[in-house]
């Protein structure tokens, strides 16, 4: 099962190859890892992607805890929550592909942020299935190159991650 | 002293050792700490220890923890000092044994550019240790070292490791040892959840067939006598860990023995056919329980005490997890079972008894002495000699399990060996250790020809400080345990097992100024013995054992199997 697992973590070097060696040396898998400093500069604020059983899931926020720069862990998908990913997609834009490249961008509610004669930069966001489904709409040969910032999530309502 | 006296980062290190009131400090100078060797040896509180190897340093450090519950503390420089100490460092982790390191490293603005003796400290011990720093100030210097003593004696212990670079051992700044240390993001539980702990009381009093199992935690966290009290009041059969023999007294009838591998029939068959079993301070790891899932066969009721929730529920379904320090936990529940009125099915648990004395009775640690001097008989013979008294060291491989299956250890922290890693080599670092931190006590250090030539070269050190360990080298020219699995398992074809062009140990000891003796013949095990603790007391002898290379550790629950699927010395 996929799980969304939220840290905040003492903002000090060293901290992210702690979280990263621990997933691989526990054989646990990062599908995608995103992490940046919260508004209050002393912590970062990582999310992480991850599957695996109960067992296993149970264990990552267990061995997580445990780790000294760590001060807290919530399992997002748990409960309510959203979640984004941000995604960056250069296509060719030329000729009758420019008008279906701003067609596709309009549907999936893209941004078009850089143009050029021939090419079209679209900022995309959303969950990563959307990301996934823009990319299937795409025809192959006109994806110059993509870049995505792996998934952020945040509990709704009153949940709330803070010390 | 003036008030804003300005230190140097090397004074300060020294400084906050004798805050922490180390005694001794095990280590190998060199480049990245020689500041810190300098304000050594301008003062005398801080004793100093040289070892021959980084490893043996950590070693001992451990083992000074492990005999003495202060924390053991090792020096080393930087590169090779320190991959030199990762072995040291992995095995104390594995142990769960709090120990301070303090590493020399190039400075800051030296390091990233390979610099001579430049390695990423912090990036090779990270997985190893409990935690570790990197000092970039040495304003931050004082504090680093404080917390580094808090995390490794709090919660479930480790060794820390605080990385110095050279640069800052030089500067100064004004000295300040906090009193206390707060790390937000660190908070470990100390009381246990009251709800879980008398849902624990209830599920052993309505107990048919009770089984407790303890194991390091025990040792660790001093818990002994505690559990001792419950265990005697609760009246159930009890087994220990290979670390946490000693939690209970062996000698007591209702000590089953070691459980696991080479644990006894009694103790594997009484795990498992328990219905209601209480752990603590144990992990339920591979060499313990065996195959999980033929673990699992049997419903038993299970209650986990430990300070580490990801030890709980990892490798065995837990019904009644309780998180806490073990003293604290089991302090309450013996509260709890004092008011309690409720008796125990006696009548059921007389009849657990008999079940237990019939696996008993199999005698399964059985062996014959014949013409060749056998393993076991020495143990036994050691036992006796020392009045089962002495703090025993060992190495890891048959001796290993030998010792720990014929020493019966009444106290803690008497038994000092190397579990989770099992490291080679431990044995006689581990007995200087014990020494230093137990200056006046009987060490043996159980080992074999092939281990003690992993960190041989400490005869020297043994020299230097005139420690007098005893050490009983169970001589049988192979790797005895990776002989014995080639021989059960790889069709007798003994692959790179033999150890062949061995050296005259007694010629050895003695050219280290040491006392040597061989022993060959059975008759002869028991005087040597005598003569080393008697005649030899106050020095280091190496007794050289020549024994049955035939000999088998017994009984055997091989890899992937169930606990009670032994393999008897008389199957065979």
């Amino acid at each position: 099962m996929r799980h969304i697992i939220s840290i905040l973590i003492e903002n000090e070097s060293g901290a992210l190859s702690r979280v990263a060696g621990l997933f691989s040396a526990r054989g646990y898998n990062i599908e995608t890892l995103t992490v940046a400093p919260t508004e209050d500069t002393s912590l970062s604020r990582m999310t992480i992607v991850t599957s695996g059983s109960d067992d296993v899931i149970e264990q990552i926020t267990k061995q997580l805890n445990k780790l000294v720069d760590v001060v807290k862990v919530v399992d997002l998908s748990e409960a309510p929550h959203v979640e984004r990913e941000l995604m960056l997609v250069k296509v060719r834009a030329a000729g009758k592909d420019r008008e279906e490249m701003k067609r596709m961008s309009d549907i999936f509610r893209g941004r078009i942020i850089d143009v050029t004669e021939t090419t079209y930069v679209i900022e995309l966001t959303g969950n990563s299935a959307k990301l996934d489904s823009f990319i299937e709409g795409l025809d192959k040969d006109l994806i110059l190159e993509t870049v995505r910032t792996g998934v952020s999530g945040i509990g709704r309502g009153d949940r709330i991650l803070k010390i | 002293m003036a008030v804003n006296m300005l230190l140097t980062g090397a004074e300060i290190v020294i400084r906050c050792l004798q805050e922490e009131k180390v005694e001794h400090v095990f280590g190998y100078p060199g480049g990245s700490v020689l500041y810190i060797y300098d304000e050594l040896f301008k003062q005398d509180k801080v004793k100093h220890v040289l070892v021959r190897h980084e490893q043996a340093a950590v070693h001992a450090a451990d083992a000074y923890s492990r005999s003495s519950d202060r924390i053991g503390v090792a020096l080393v420089t930087s590169g090779p000092g320190v991959t030199n100490a990762v072995t040291g460092i992995a095995t104390a982790y594995m142990d769960s044994v709090p120990m301070v390191i303090i590493s020399g490293q190039v400075p800051t603005h030296y390091i990233g550019q390979d610099a001579f003796q430049e390695c990423d400290t912090v990036g090779i011990t990270r997985p190893c240790v409990k935690h570790n720093f990197l000092v970039k100030d040495v304003r931050e210097l004082a504090s680093t070292i404080k917390k580094a003593f808090y995390l490794a004696r709090t919660g479930r212990p480790g060794p820390v490791l605080v990385d110095i670079p050279k640069n800052i051992t030089n500067e100064k700044c004004e000295f300040d040892y906090p009193e206390t240390v707060t790390i937000r993001s660190y908070n470990p539980v100390v009381k246990g959840h009251s709800g879980q702990i008398k849902k624990a009381l209830k599920l052993l009093q309505e107990a048919k067939r009770p089984m407790i199992y303890t194991g390091g935690g025990v040792i660790l966290s001093n818990a002994a006598d505690k559990l001792t009290t419950l265990i005697r009041m609760l009246g159930f059969p009890t087994t220990q860990t290979l670390m946490g023999l000693g939690g209970f007294p062996a000698t007591d009838r209702q000590c089953l023995g070691m459980l696991g591998m080479h644990g006894t029939y009694e103790a594997n068959m009484a795990m498992q056919q328990c219905d209601v079993l209480l752990a603590i301070g144990a992990r339920f790891d591979d060499r313990v329980i065996g195959n999980p899932d033929h673990f699992g066969e049997v419903k038993r009721k299970i209650i986990h005490i430990d300070i580490d929730p990801s030890s709980i529920s990892k490798r065995v379904k837990v019904d009644v997890p309780i998180v806490g320090h073990v003293p604290e936990v089991l302090g309450e529940l013996i509260a709890l079972l004092e008011e309690s009125t409720v008796k125990v099915d006696s009548k059921a648990l007389s009849a657990w008894w008999s079940q237990i004395e019939e696996w008993r009775g199999k005698d399964c640690l059985r062996f014959k002495q014949d013409e060749l001097i056998m393993p076991q008989f020495v143990v036994q013979k050691l036992y006796e000699v020392t009045d089962g008294d002495a703090f025993v060291t060992s190495d890891v491989g048959q001796h290993q399990m030998f010792a720990a299956q014929f020493y019966k250890f009444d106290k803690p922290r008497r038994w000092i060996n190397s579990g989770g890693l099992g490291t080679m080599g431990v044995g006689l670092p581990y007995a200087m250790g014990v020494r230093f931190a137990n200056p006046e006590a009987t060490v043996a250090c159980i080992t074999g020809e092939a281990s003690i030539q992993m960190c041989i070269q400490e005869l020297s050190t043994c020299k230097q400080f005139r420690l007098p360990i005893k050490i009983i080298n169970l001589n049988n020219r192979y790797l005895g345990m990776v002989r014995q699995w080639q021989e059960m398992f790889h069709g007798n074809r003994y692959a790179e097992s033999y150890v062949d062009a061995l050296p005259d140990f007694v010629k050895l000891a003695e050219s280290y100024g040491h006392v040597g003796m061989r022993i060959e013949r059975p008759e002869d095990v028991e005087p040597a013995l005598r003569k080393a603790f008697t005649t030899y007391k106050d020095d280091l002898v190496f007794m050289d054992f020549i024994t049955d290379q035939t000999a088998n550790v017994f009984p055997m629950v091989a890899a992937g199997k169930g606990l009670s699927e032994m393999i008897l010395a008389e199957d065979l």
